[in-house]
């Protein structure tokens, strides 16, 4: 599991790659949450696409980057689901919480 | 039904097995020929499972999870995952999207998956005595698809 981010004007782009399961989820939380602390961006762009597997843990995930966002008013949009990553995330209603992005083929 | 194949695997309830799990049962399901859709969904549904043995079935300890794969007769492959952990009391409540005992870390769909990425799912589980998880999933012949 990688969390990588990168600032662009507003915006905090953060990007997950590898296998995001329980066992990464901990972690990948604790990064995400470390670099919205420290930049408190108006809008992040949460970018799925190197994530290789994703679970029901993904769901925490992105709620729980949508909460920390949502404490101080930031705001936050899903980009480049993988299918599989995008058909977990639906079931559990997500999109109708967090704006979904383009889904793009599983690798 | 007949058994065609069969596999077993046995570890501890470490949460870096279950990528180990999962990858292996993927493996067990290639010889069905699935689709990448349909390899998703085994992946995802015993991660699932596996997940649930770790978080709940040994809360204070570490103890032994048990993951069987079989090919039956008409391309239906039969996931089962076993603990002999603390048990599930409400397994119904347990089913109940949304409801969880595992924190900020959890979601509470791991049943919803589970039950809905594969096509039958049974949960047996005793207080004390473990949990029991089998699932099933009829992988399409290509011929048909």
């Amino acid at each position: 599991m990688r969390v990588n981010w990168e600032l662009r004007g507003s915006r905090l782009f953060l990007y997950l790659g590898g296998e995001l399961d329980h066992h990464a989820a901990h972690q990948a939380l604790v990064e995400i949450s470390g670099a919205l602390d420290e930049h408190m961006p108006l809008h992040c762009v949460l970018d799925l696409s190197g994530l290789t597997f994703m679970d029901s843990s993904g769901i925490a995930v992105v709620l729980g980057t949508y909460r920390r966002l949502k404490s101080y008013g930031g705001e936050l949009t899903v980009a480049k689901v993988p299918n599989h990553a995008a058909k977990v995330l639906t079931m559990a209603g997500v999109d109708r919480i967090v704006p979904i992005g383009a889904v793009v083929p599983s690798s | 039904m007949k058994i065609l194949n069969e596999m077993k695997l046995e570890f501890l309830s470490r949460s870096a097995n279950e990528a180990l799990a999962r990858s292996a049962a993927s493996q067990f399901a290639a010889q069905l020929d699935p689709t990448l859709e349909e390899l998703g969904d085994i992946k995802t549904s015993v991660s699932e499972a596996v997940t649930n043995a770790v978080v709940h079935a040994y809360p204070d300890s570490l103890g032994i999870i048990r993951l069987q794969a079989r090919v039956l007769e008409g391309g239906i492959l039969e996931i089962t995952v076993r603990d002999k952990g603390v048990g599930i009391e409400d397994i119904d409540q347990a089913r109940t999207p949304l409801y969880t005992t595992g924190g900020e870390e959890r979601s509470g769909m791991g049943f919803t998956i589970m039950e809905s990425f594969m096509d039958r799912l049974r949960v047996r589980s005793a207080a004390g005595r473990g949990t029991t998880v089998v699932m099933r999933k009829r992988v399409m012949p290509r011929l048909l698809r």
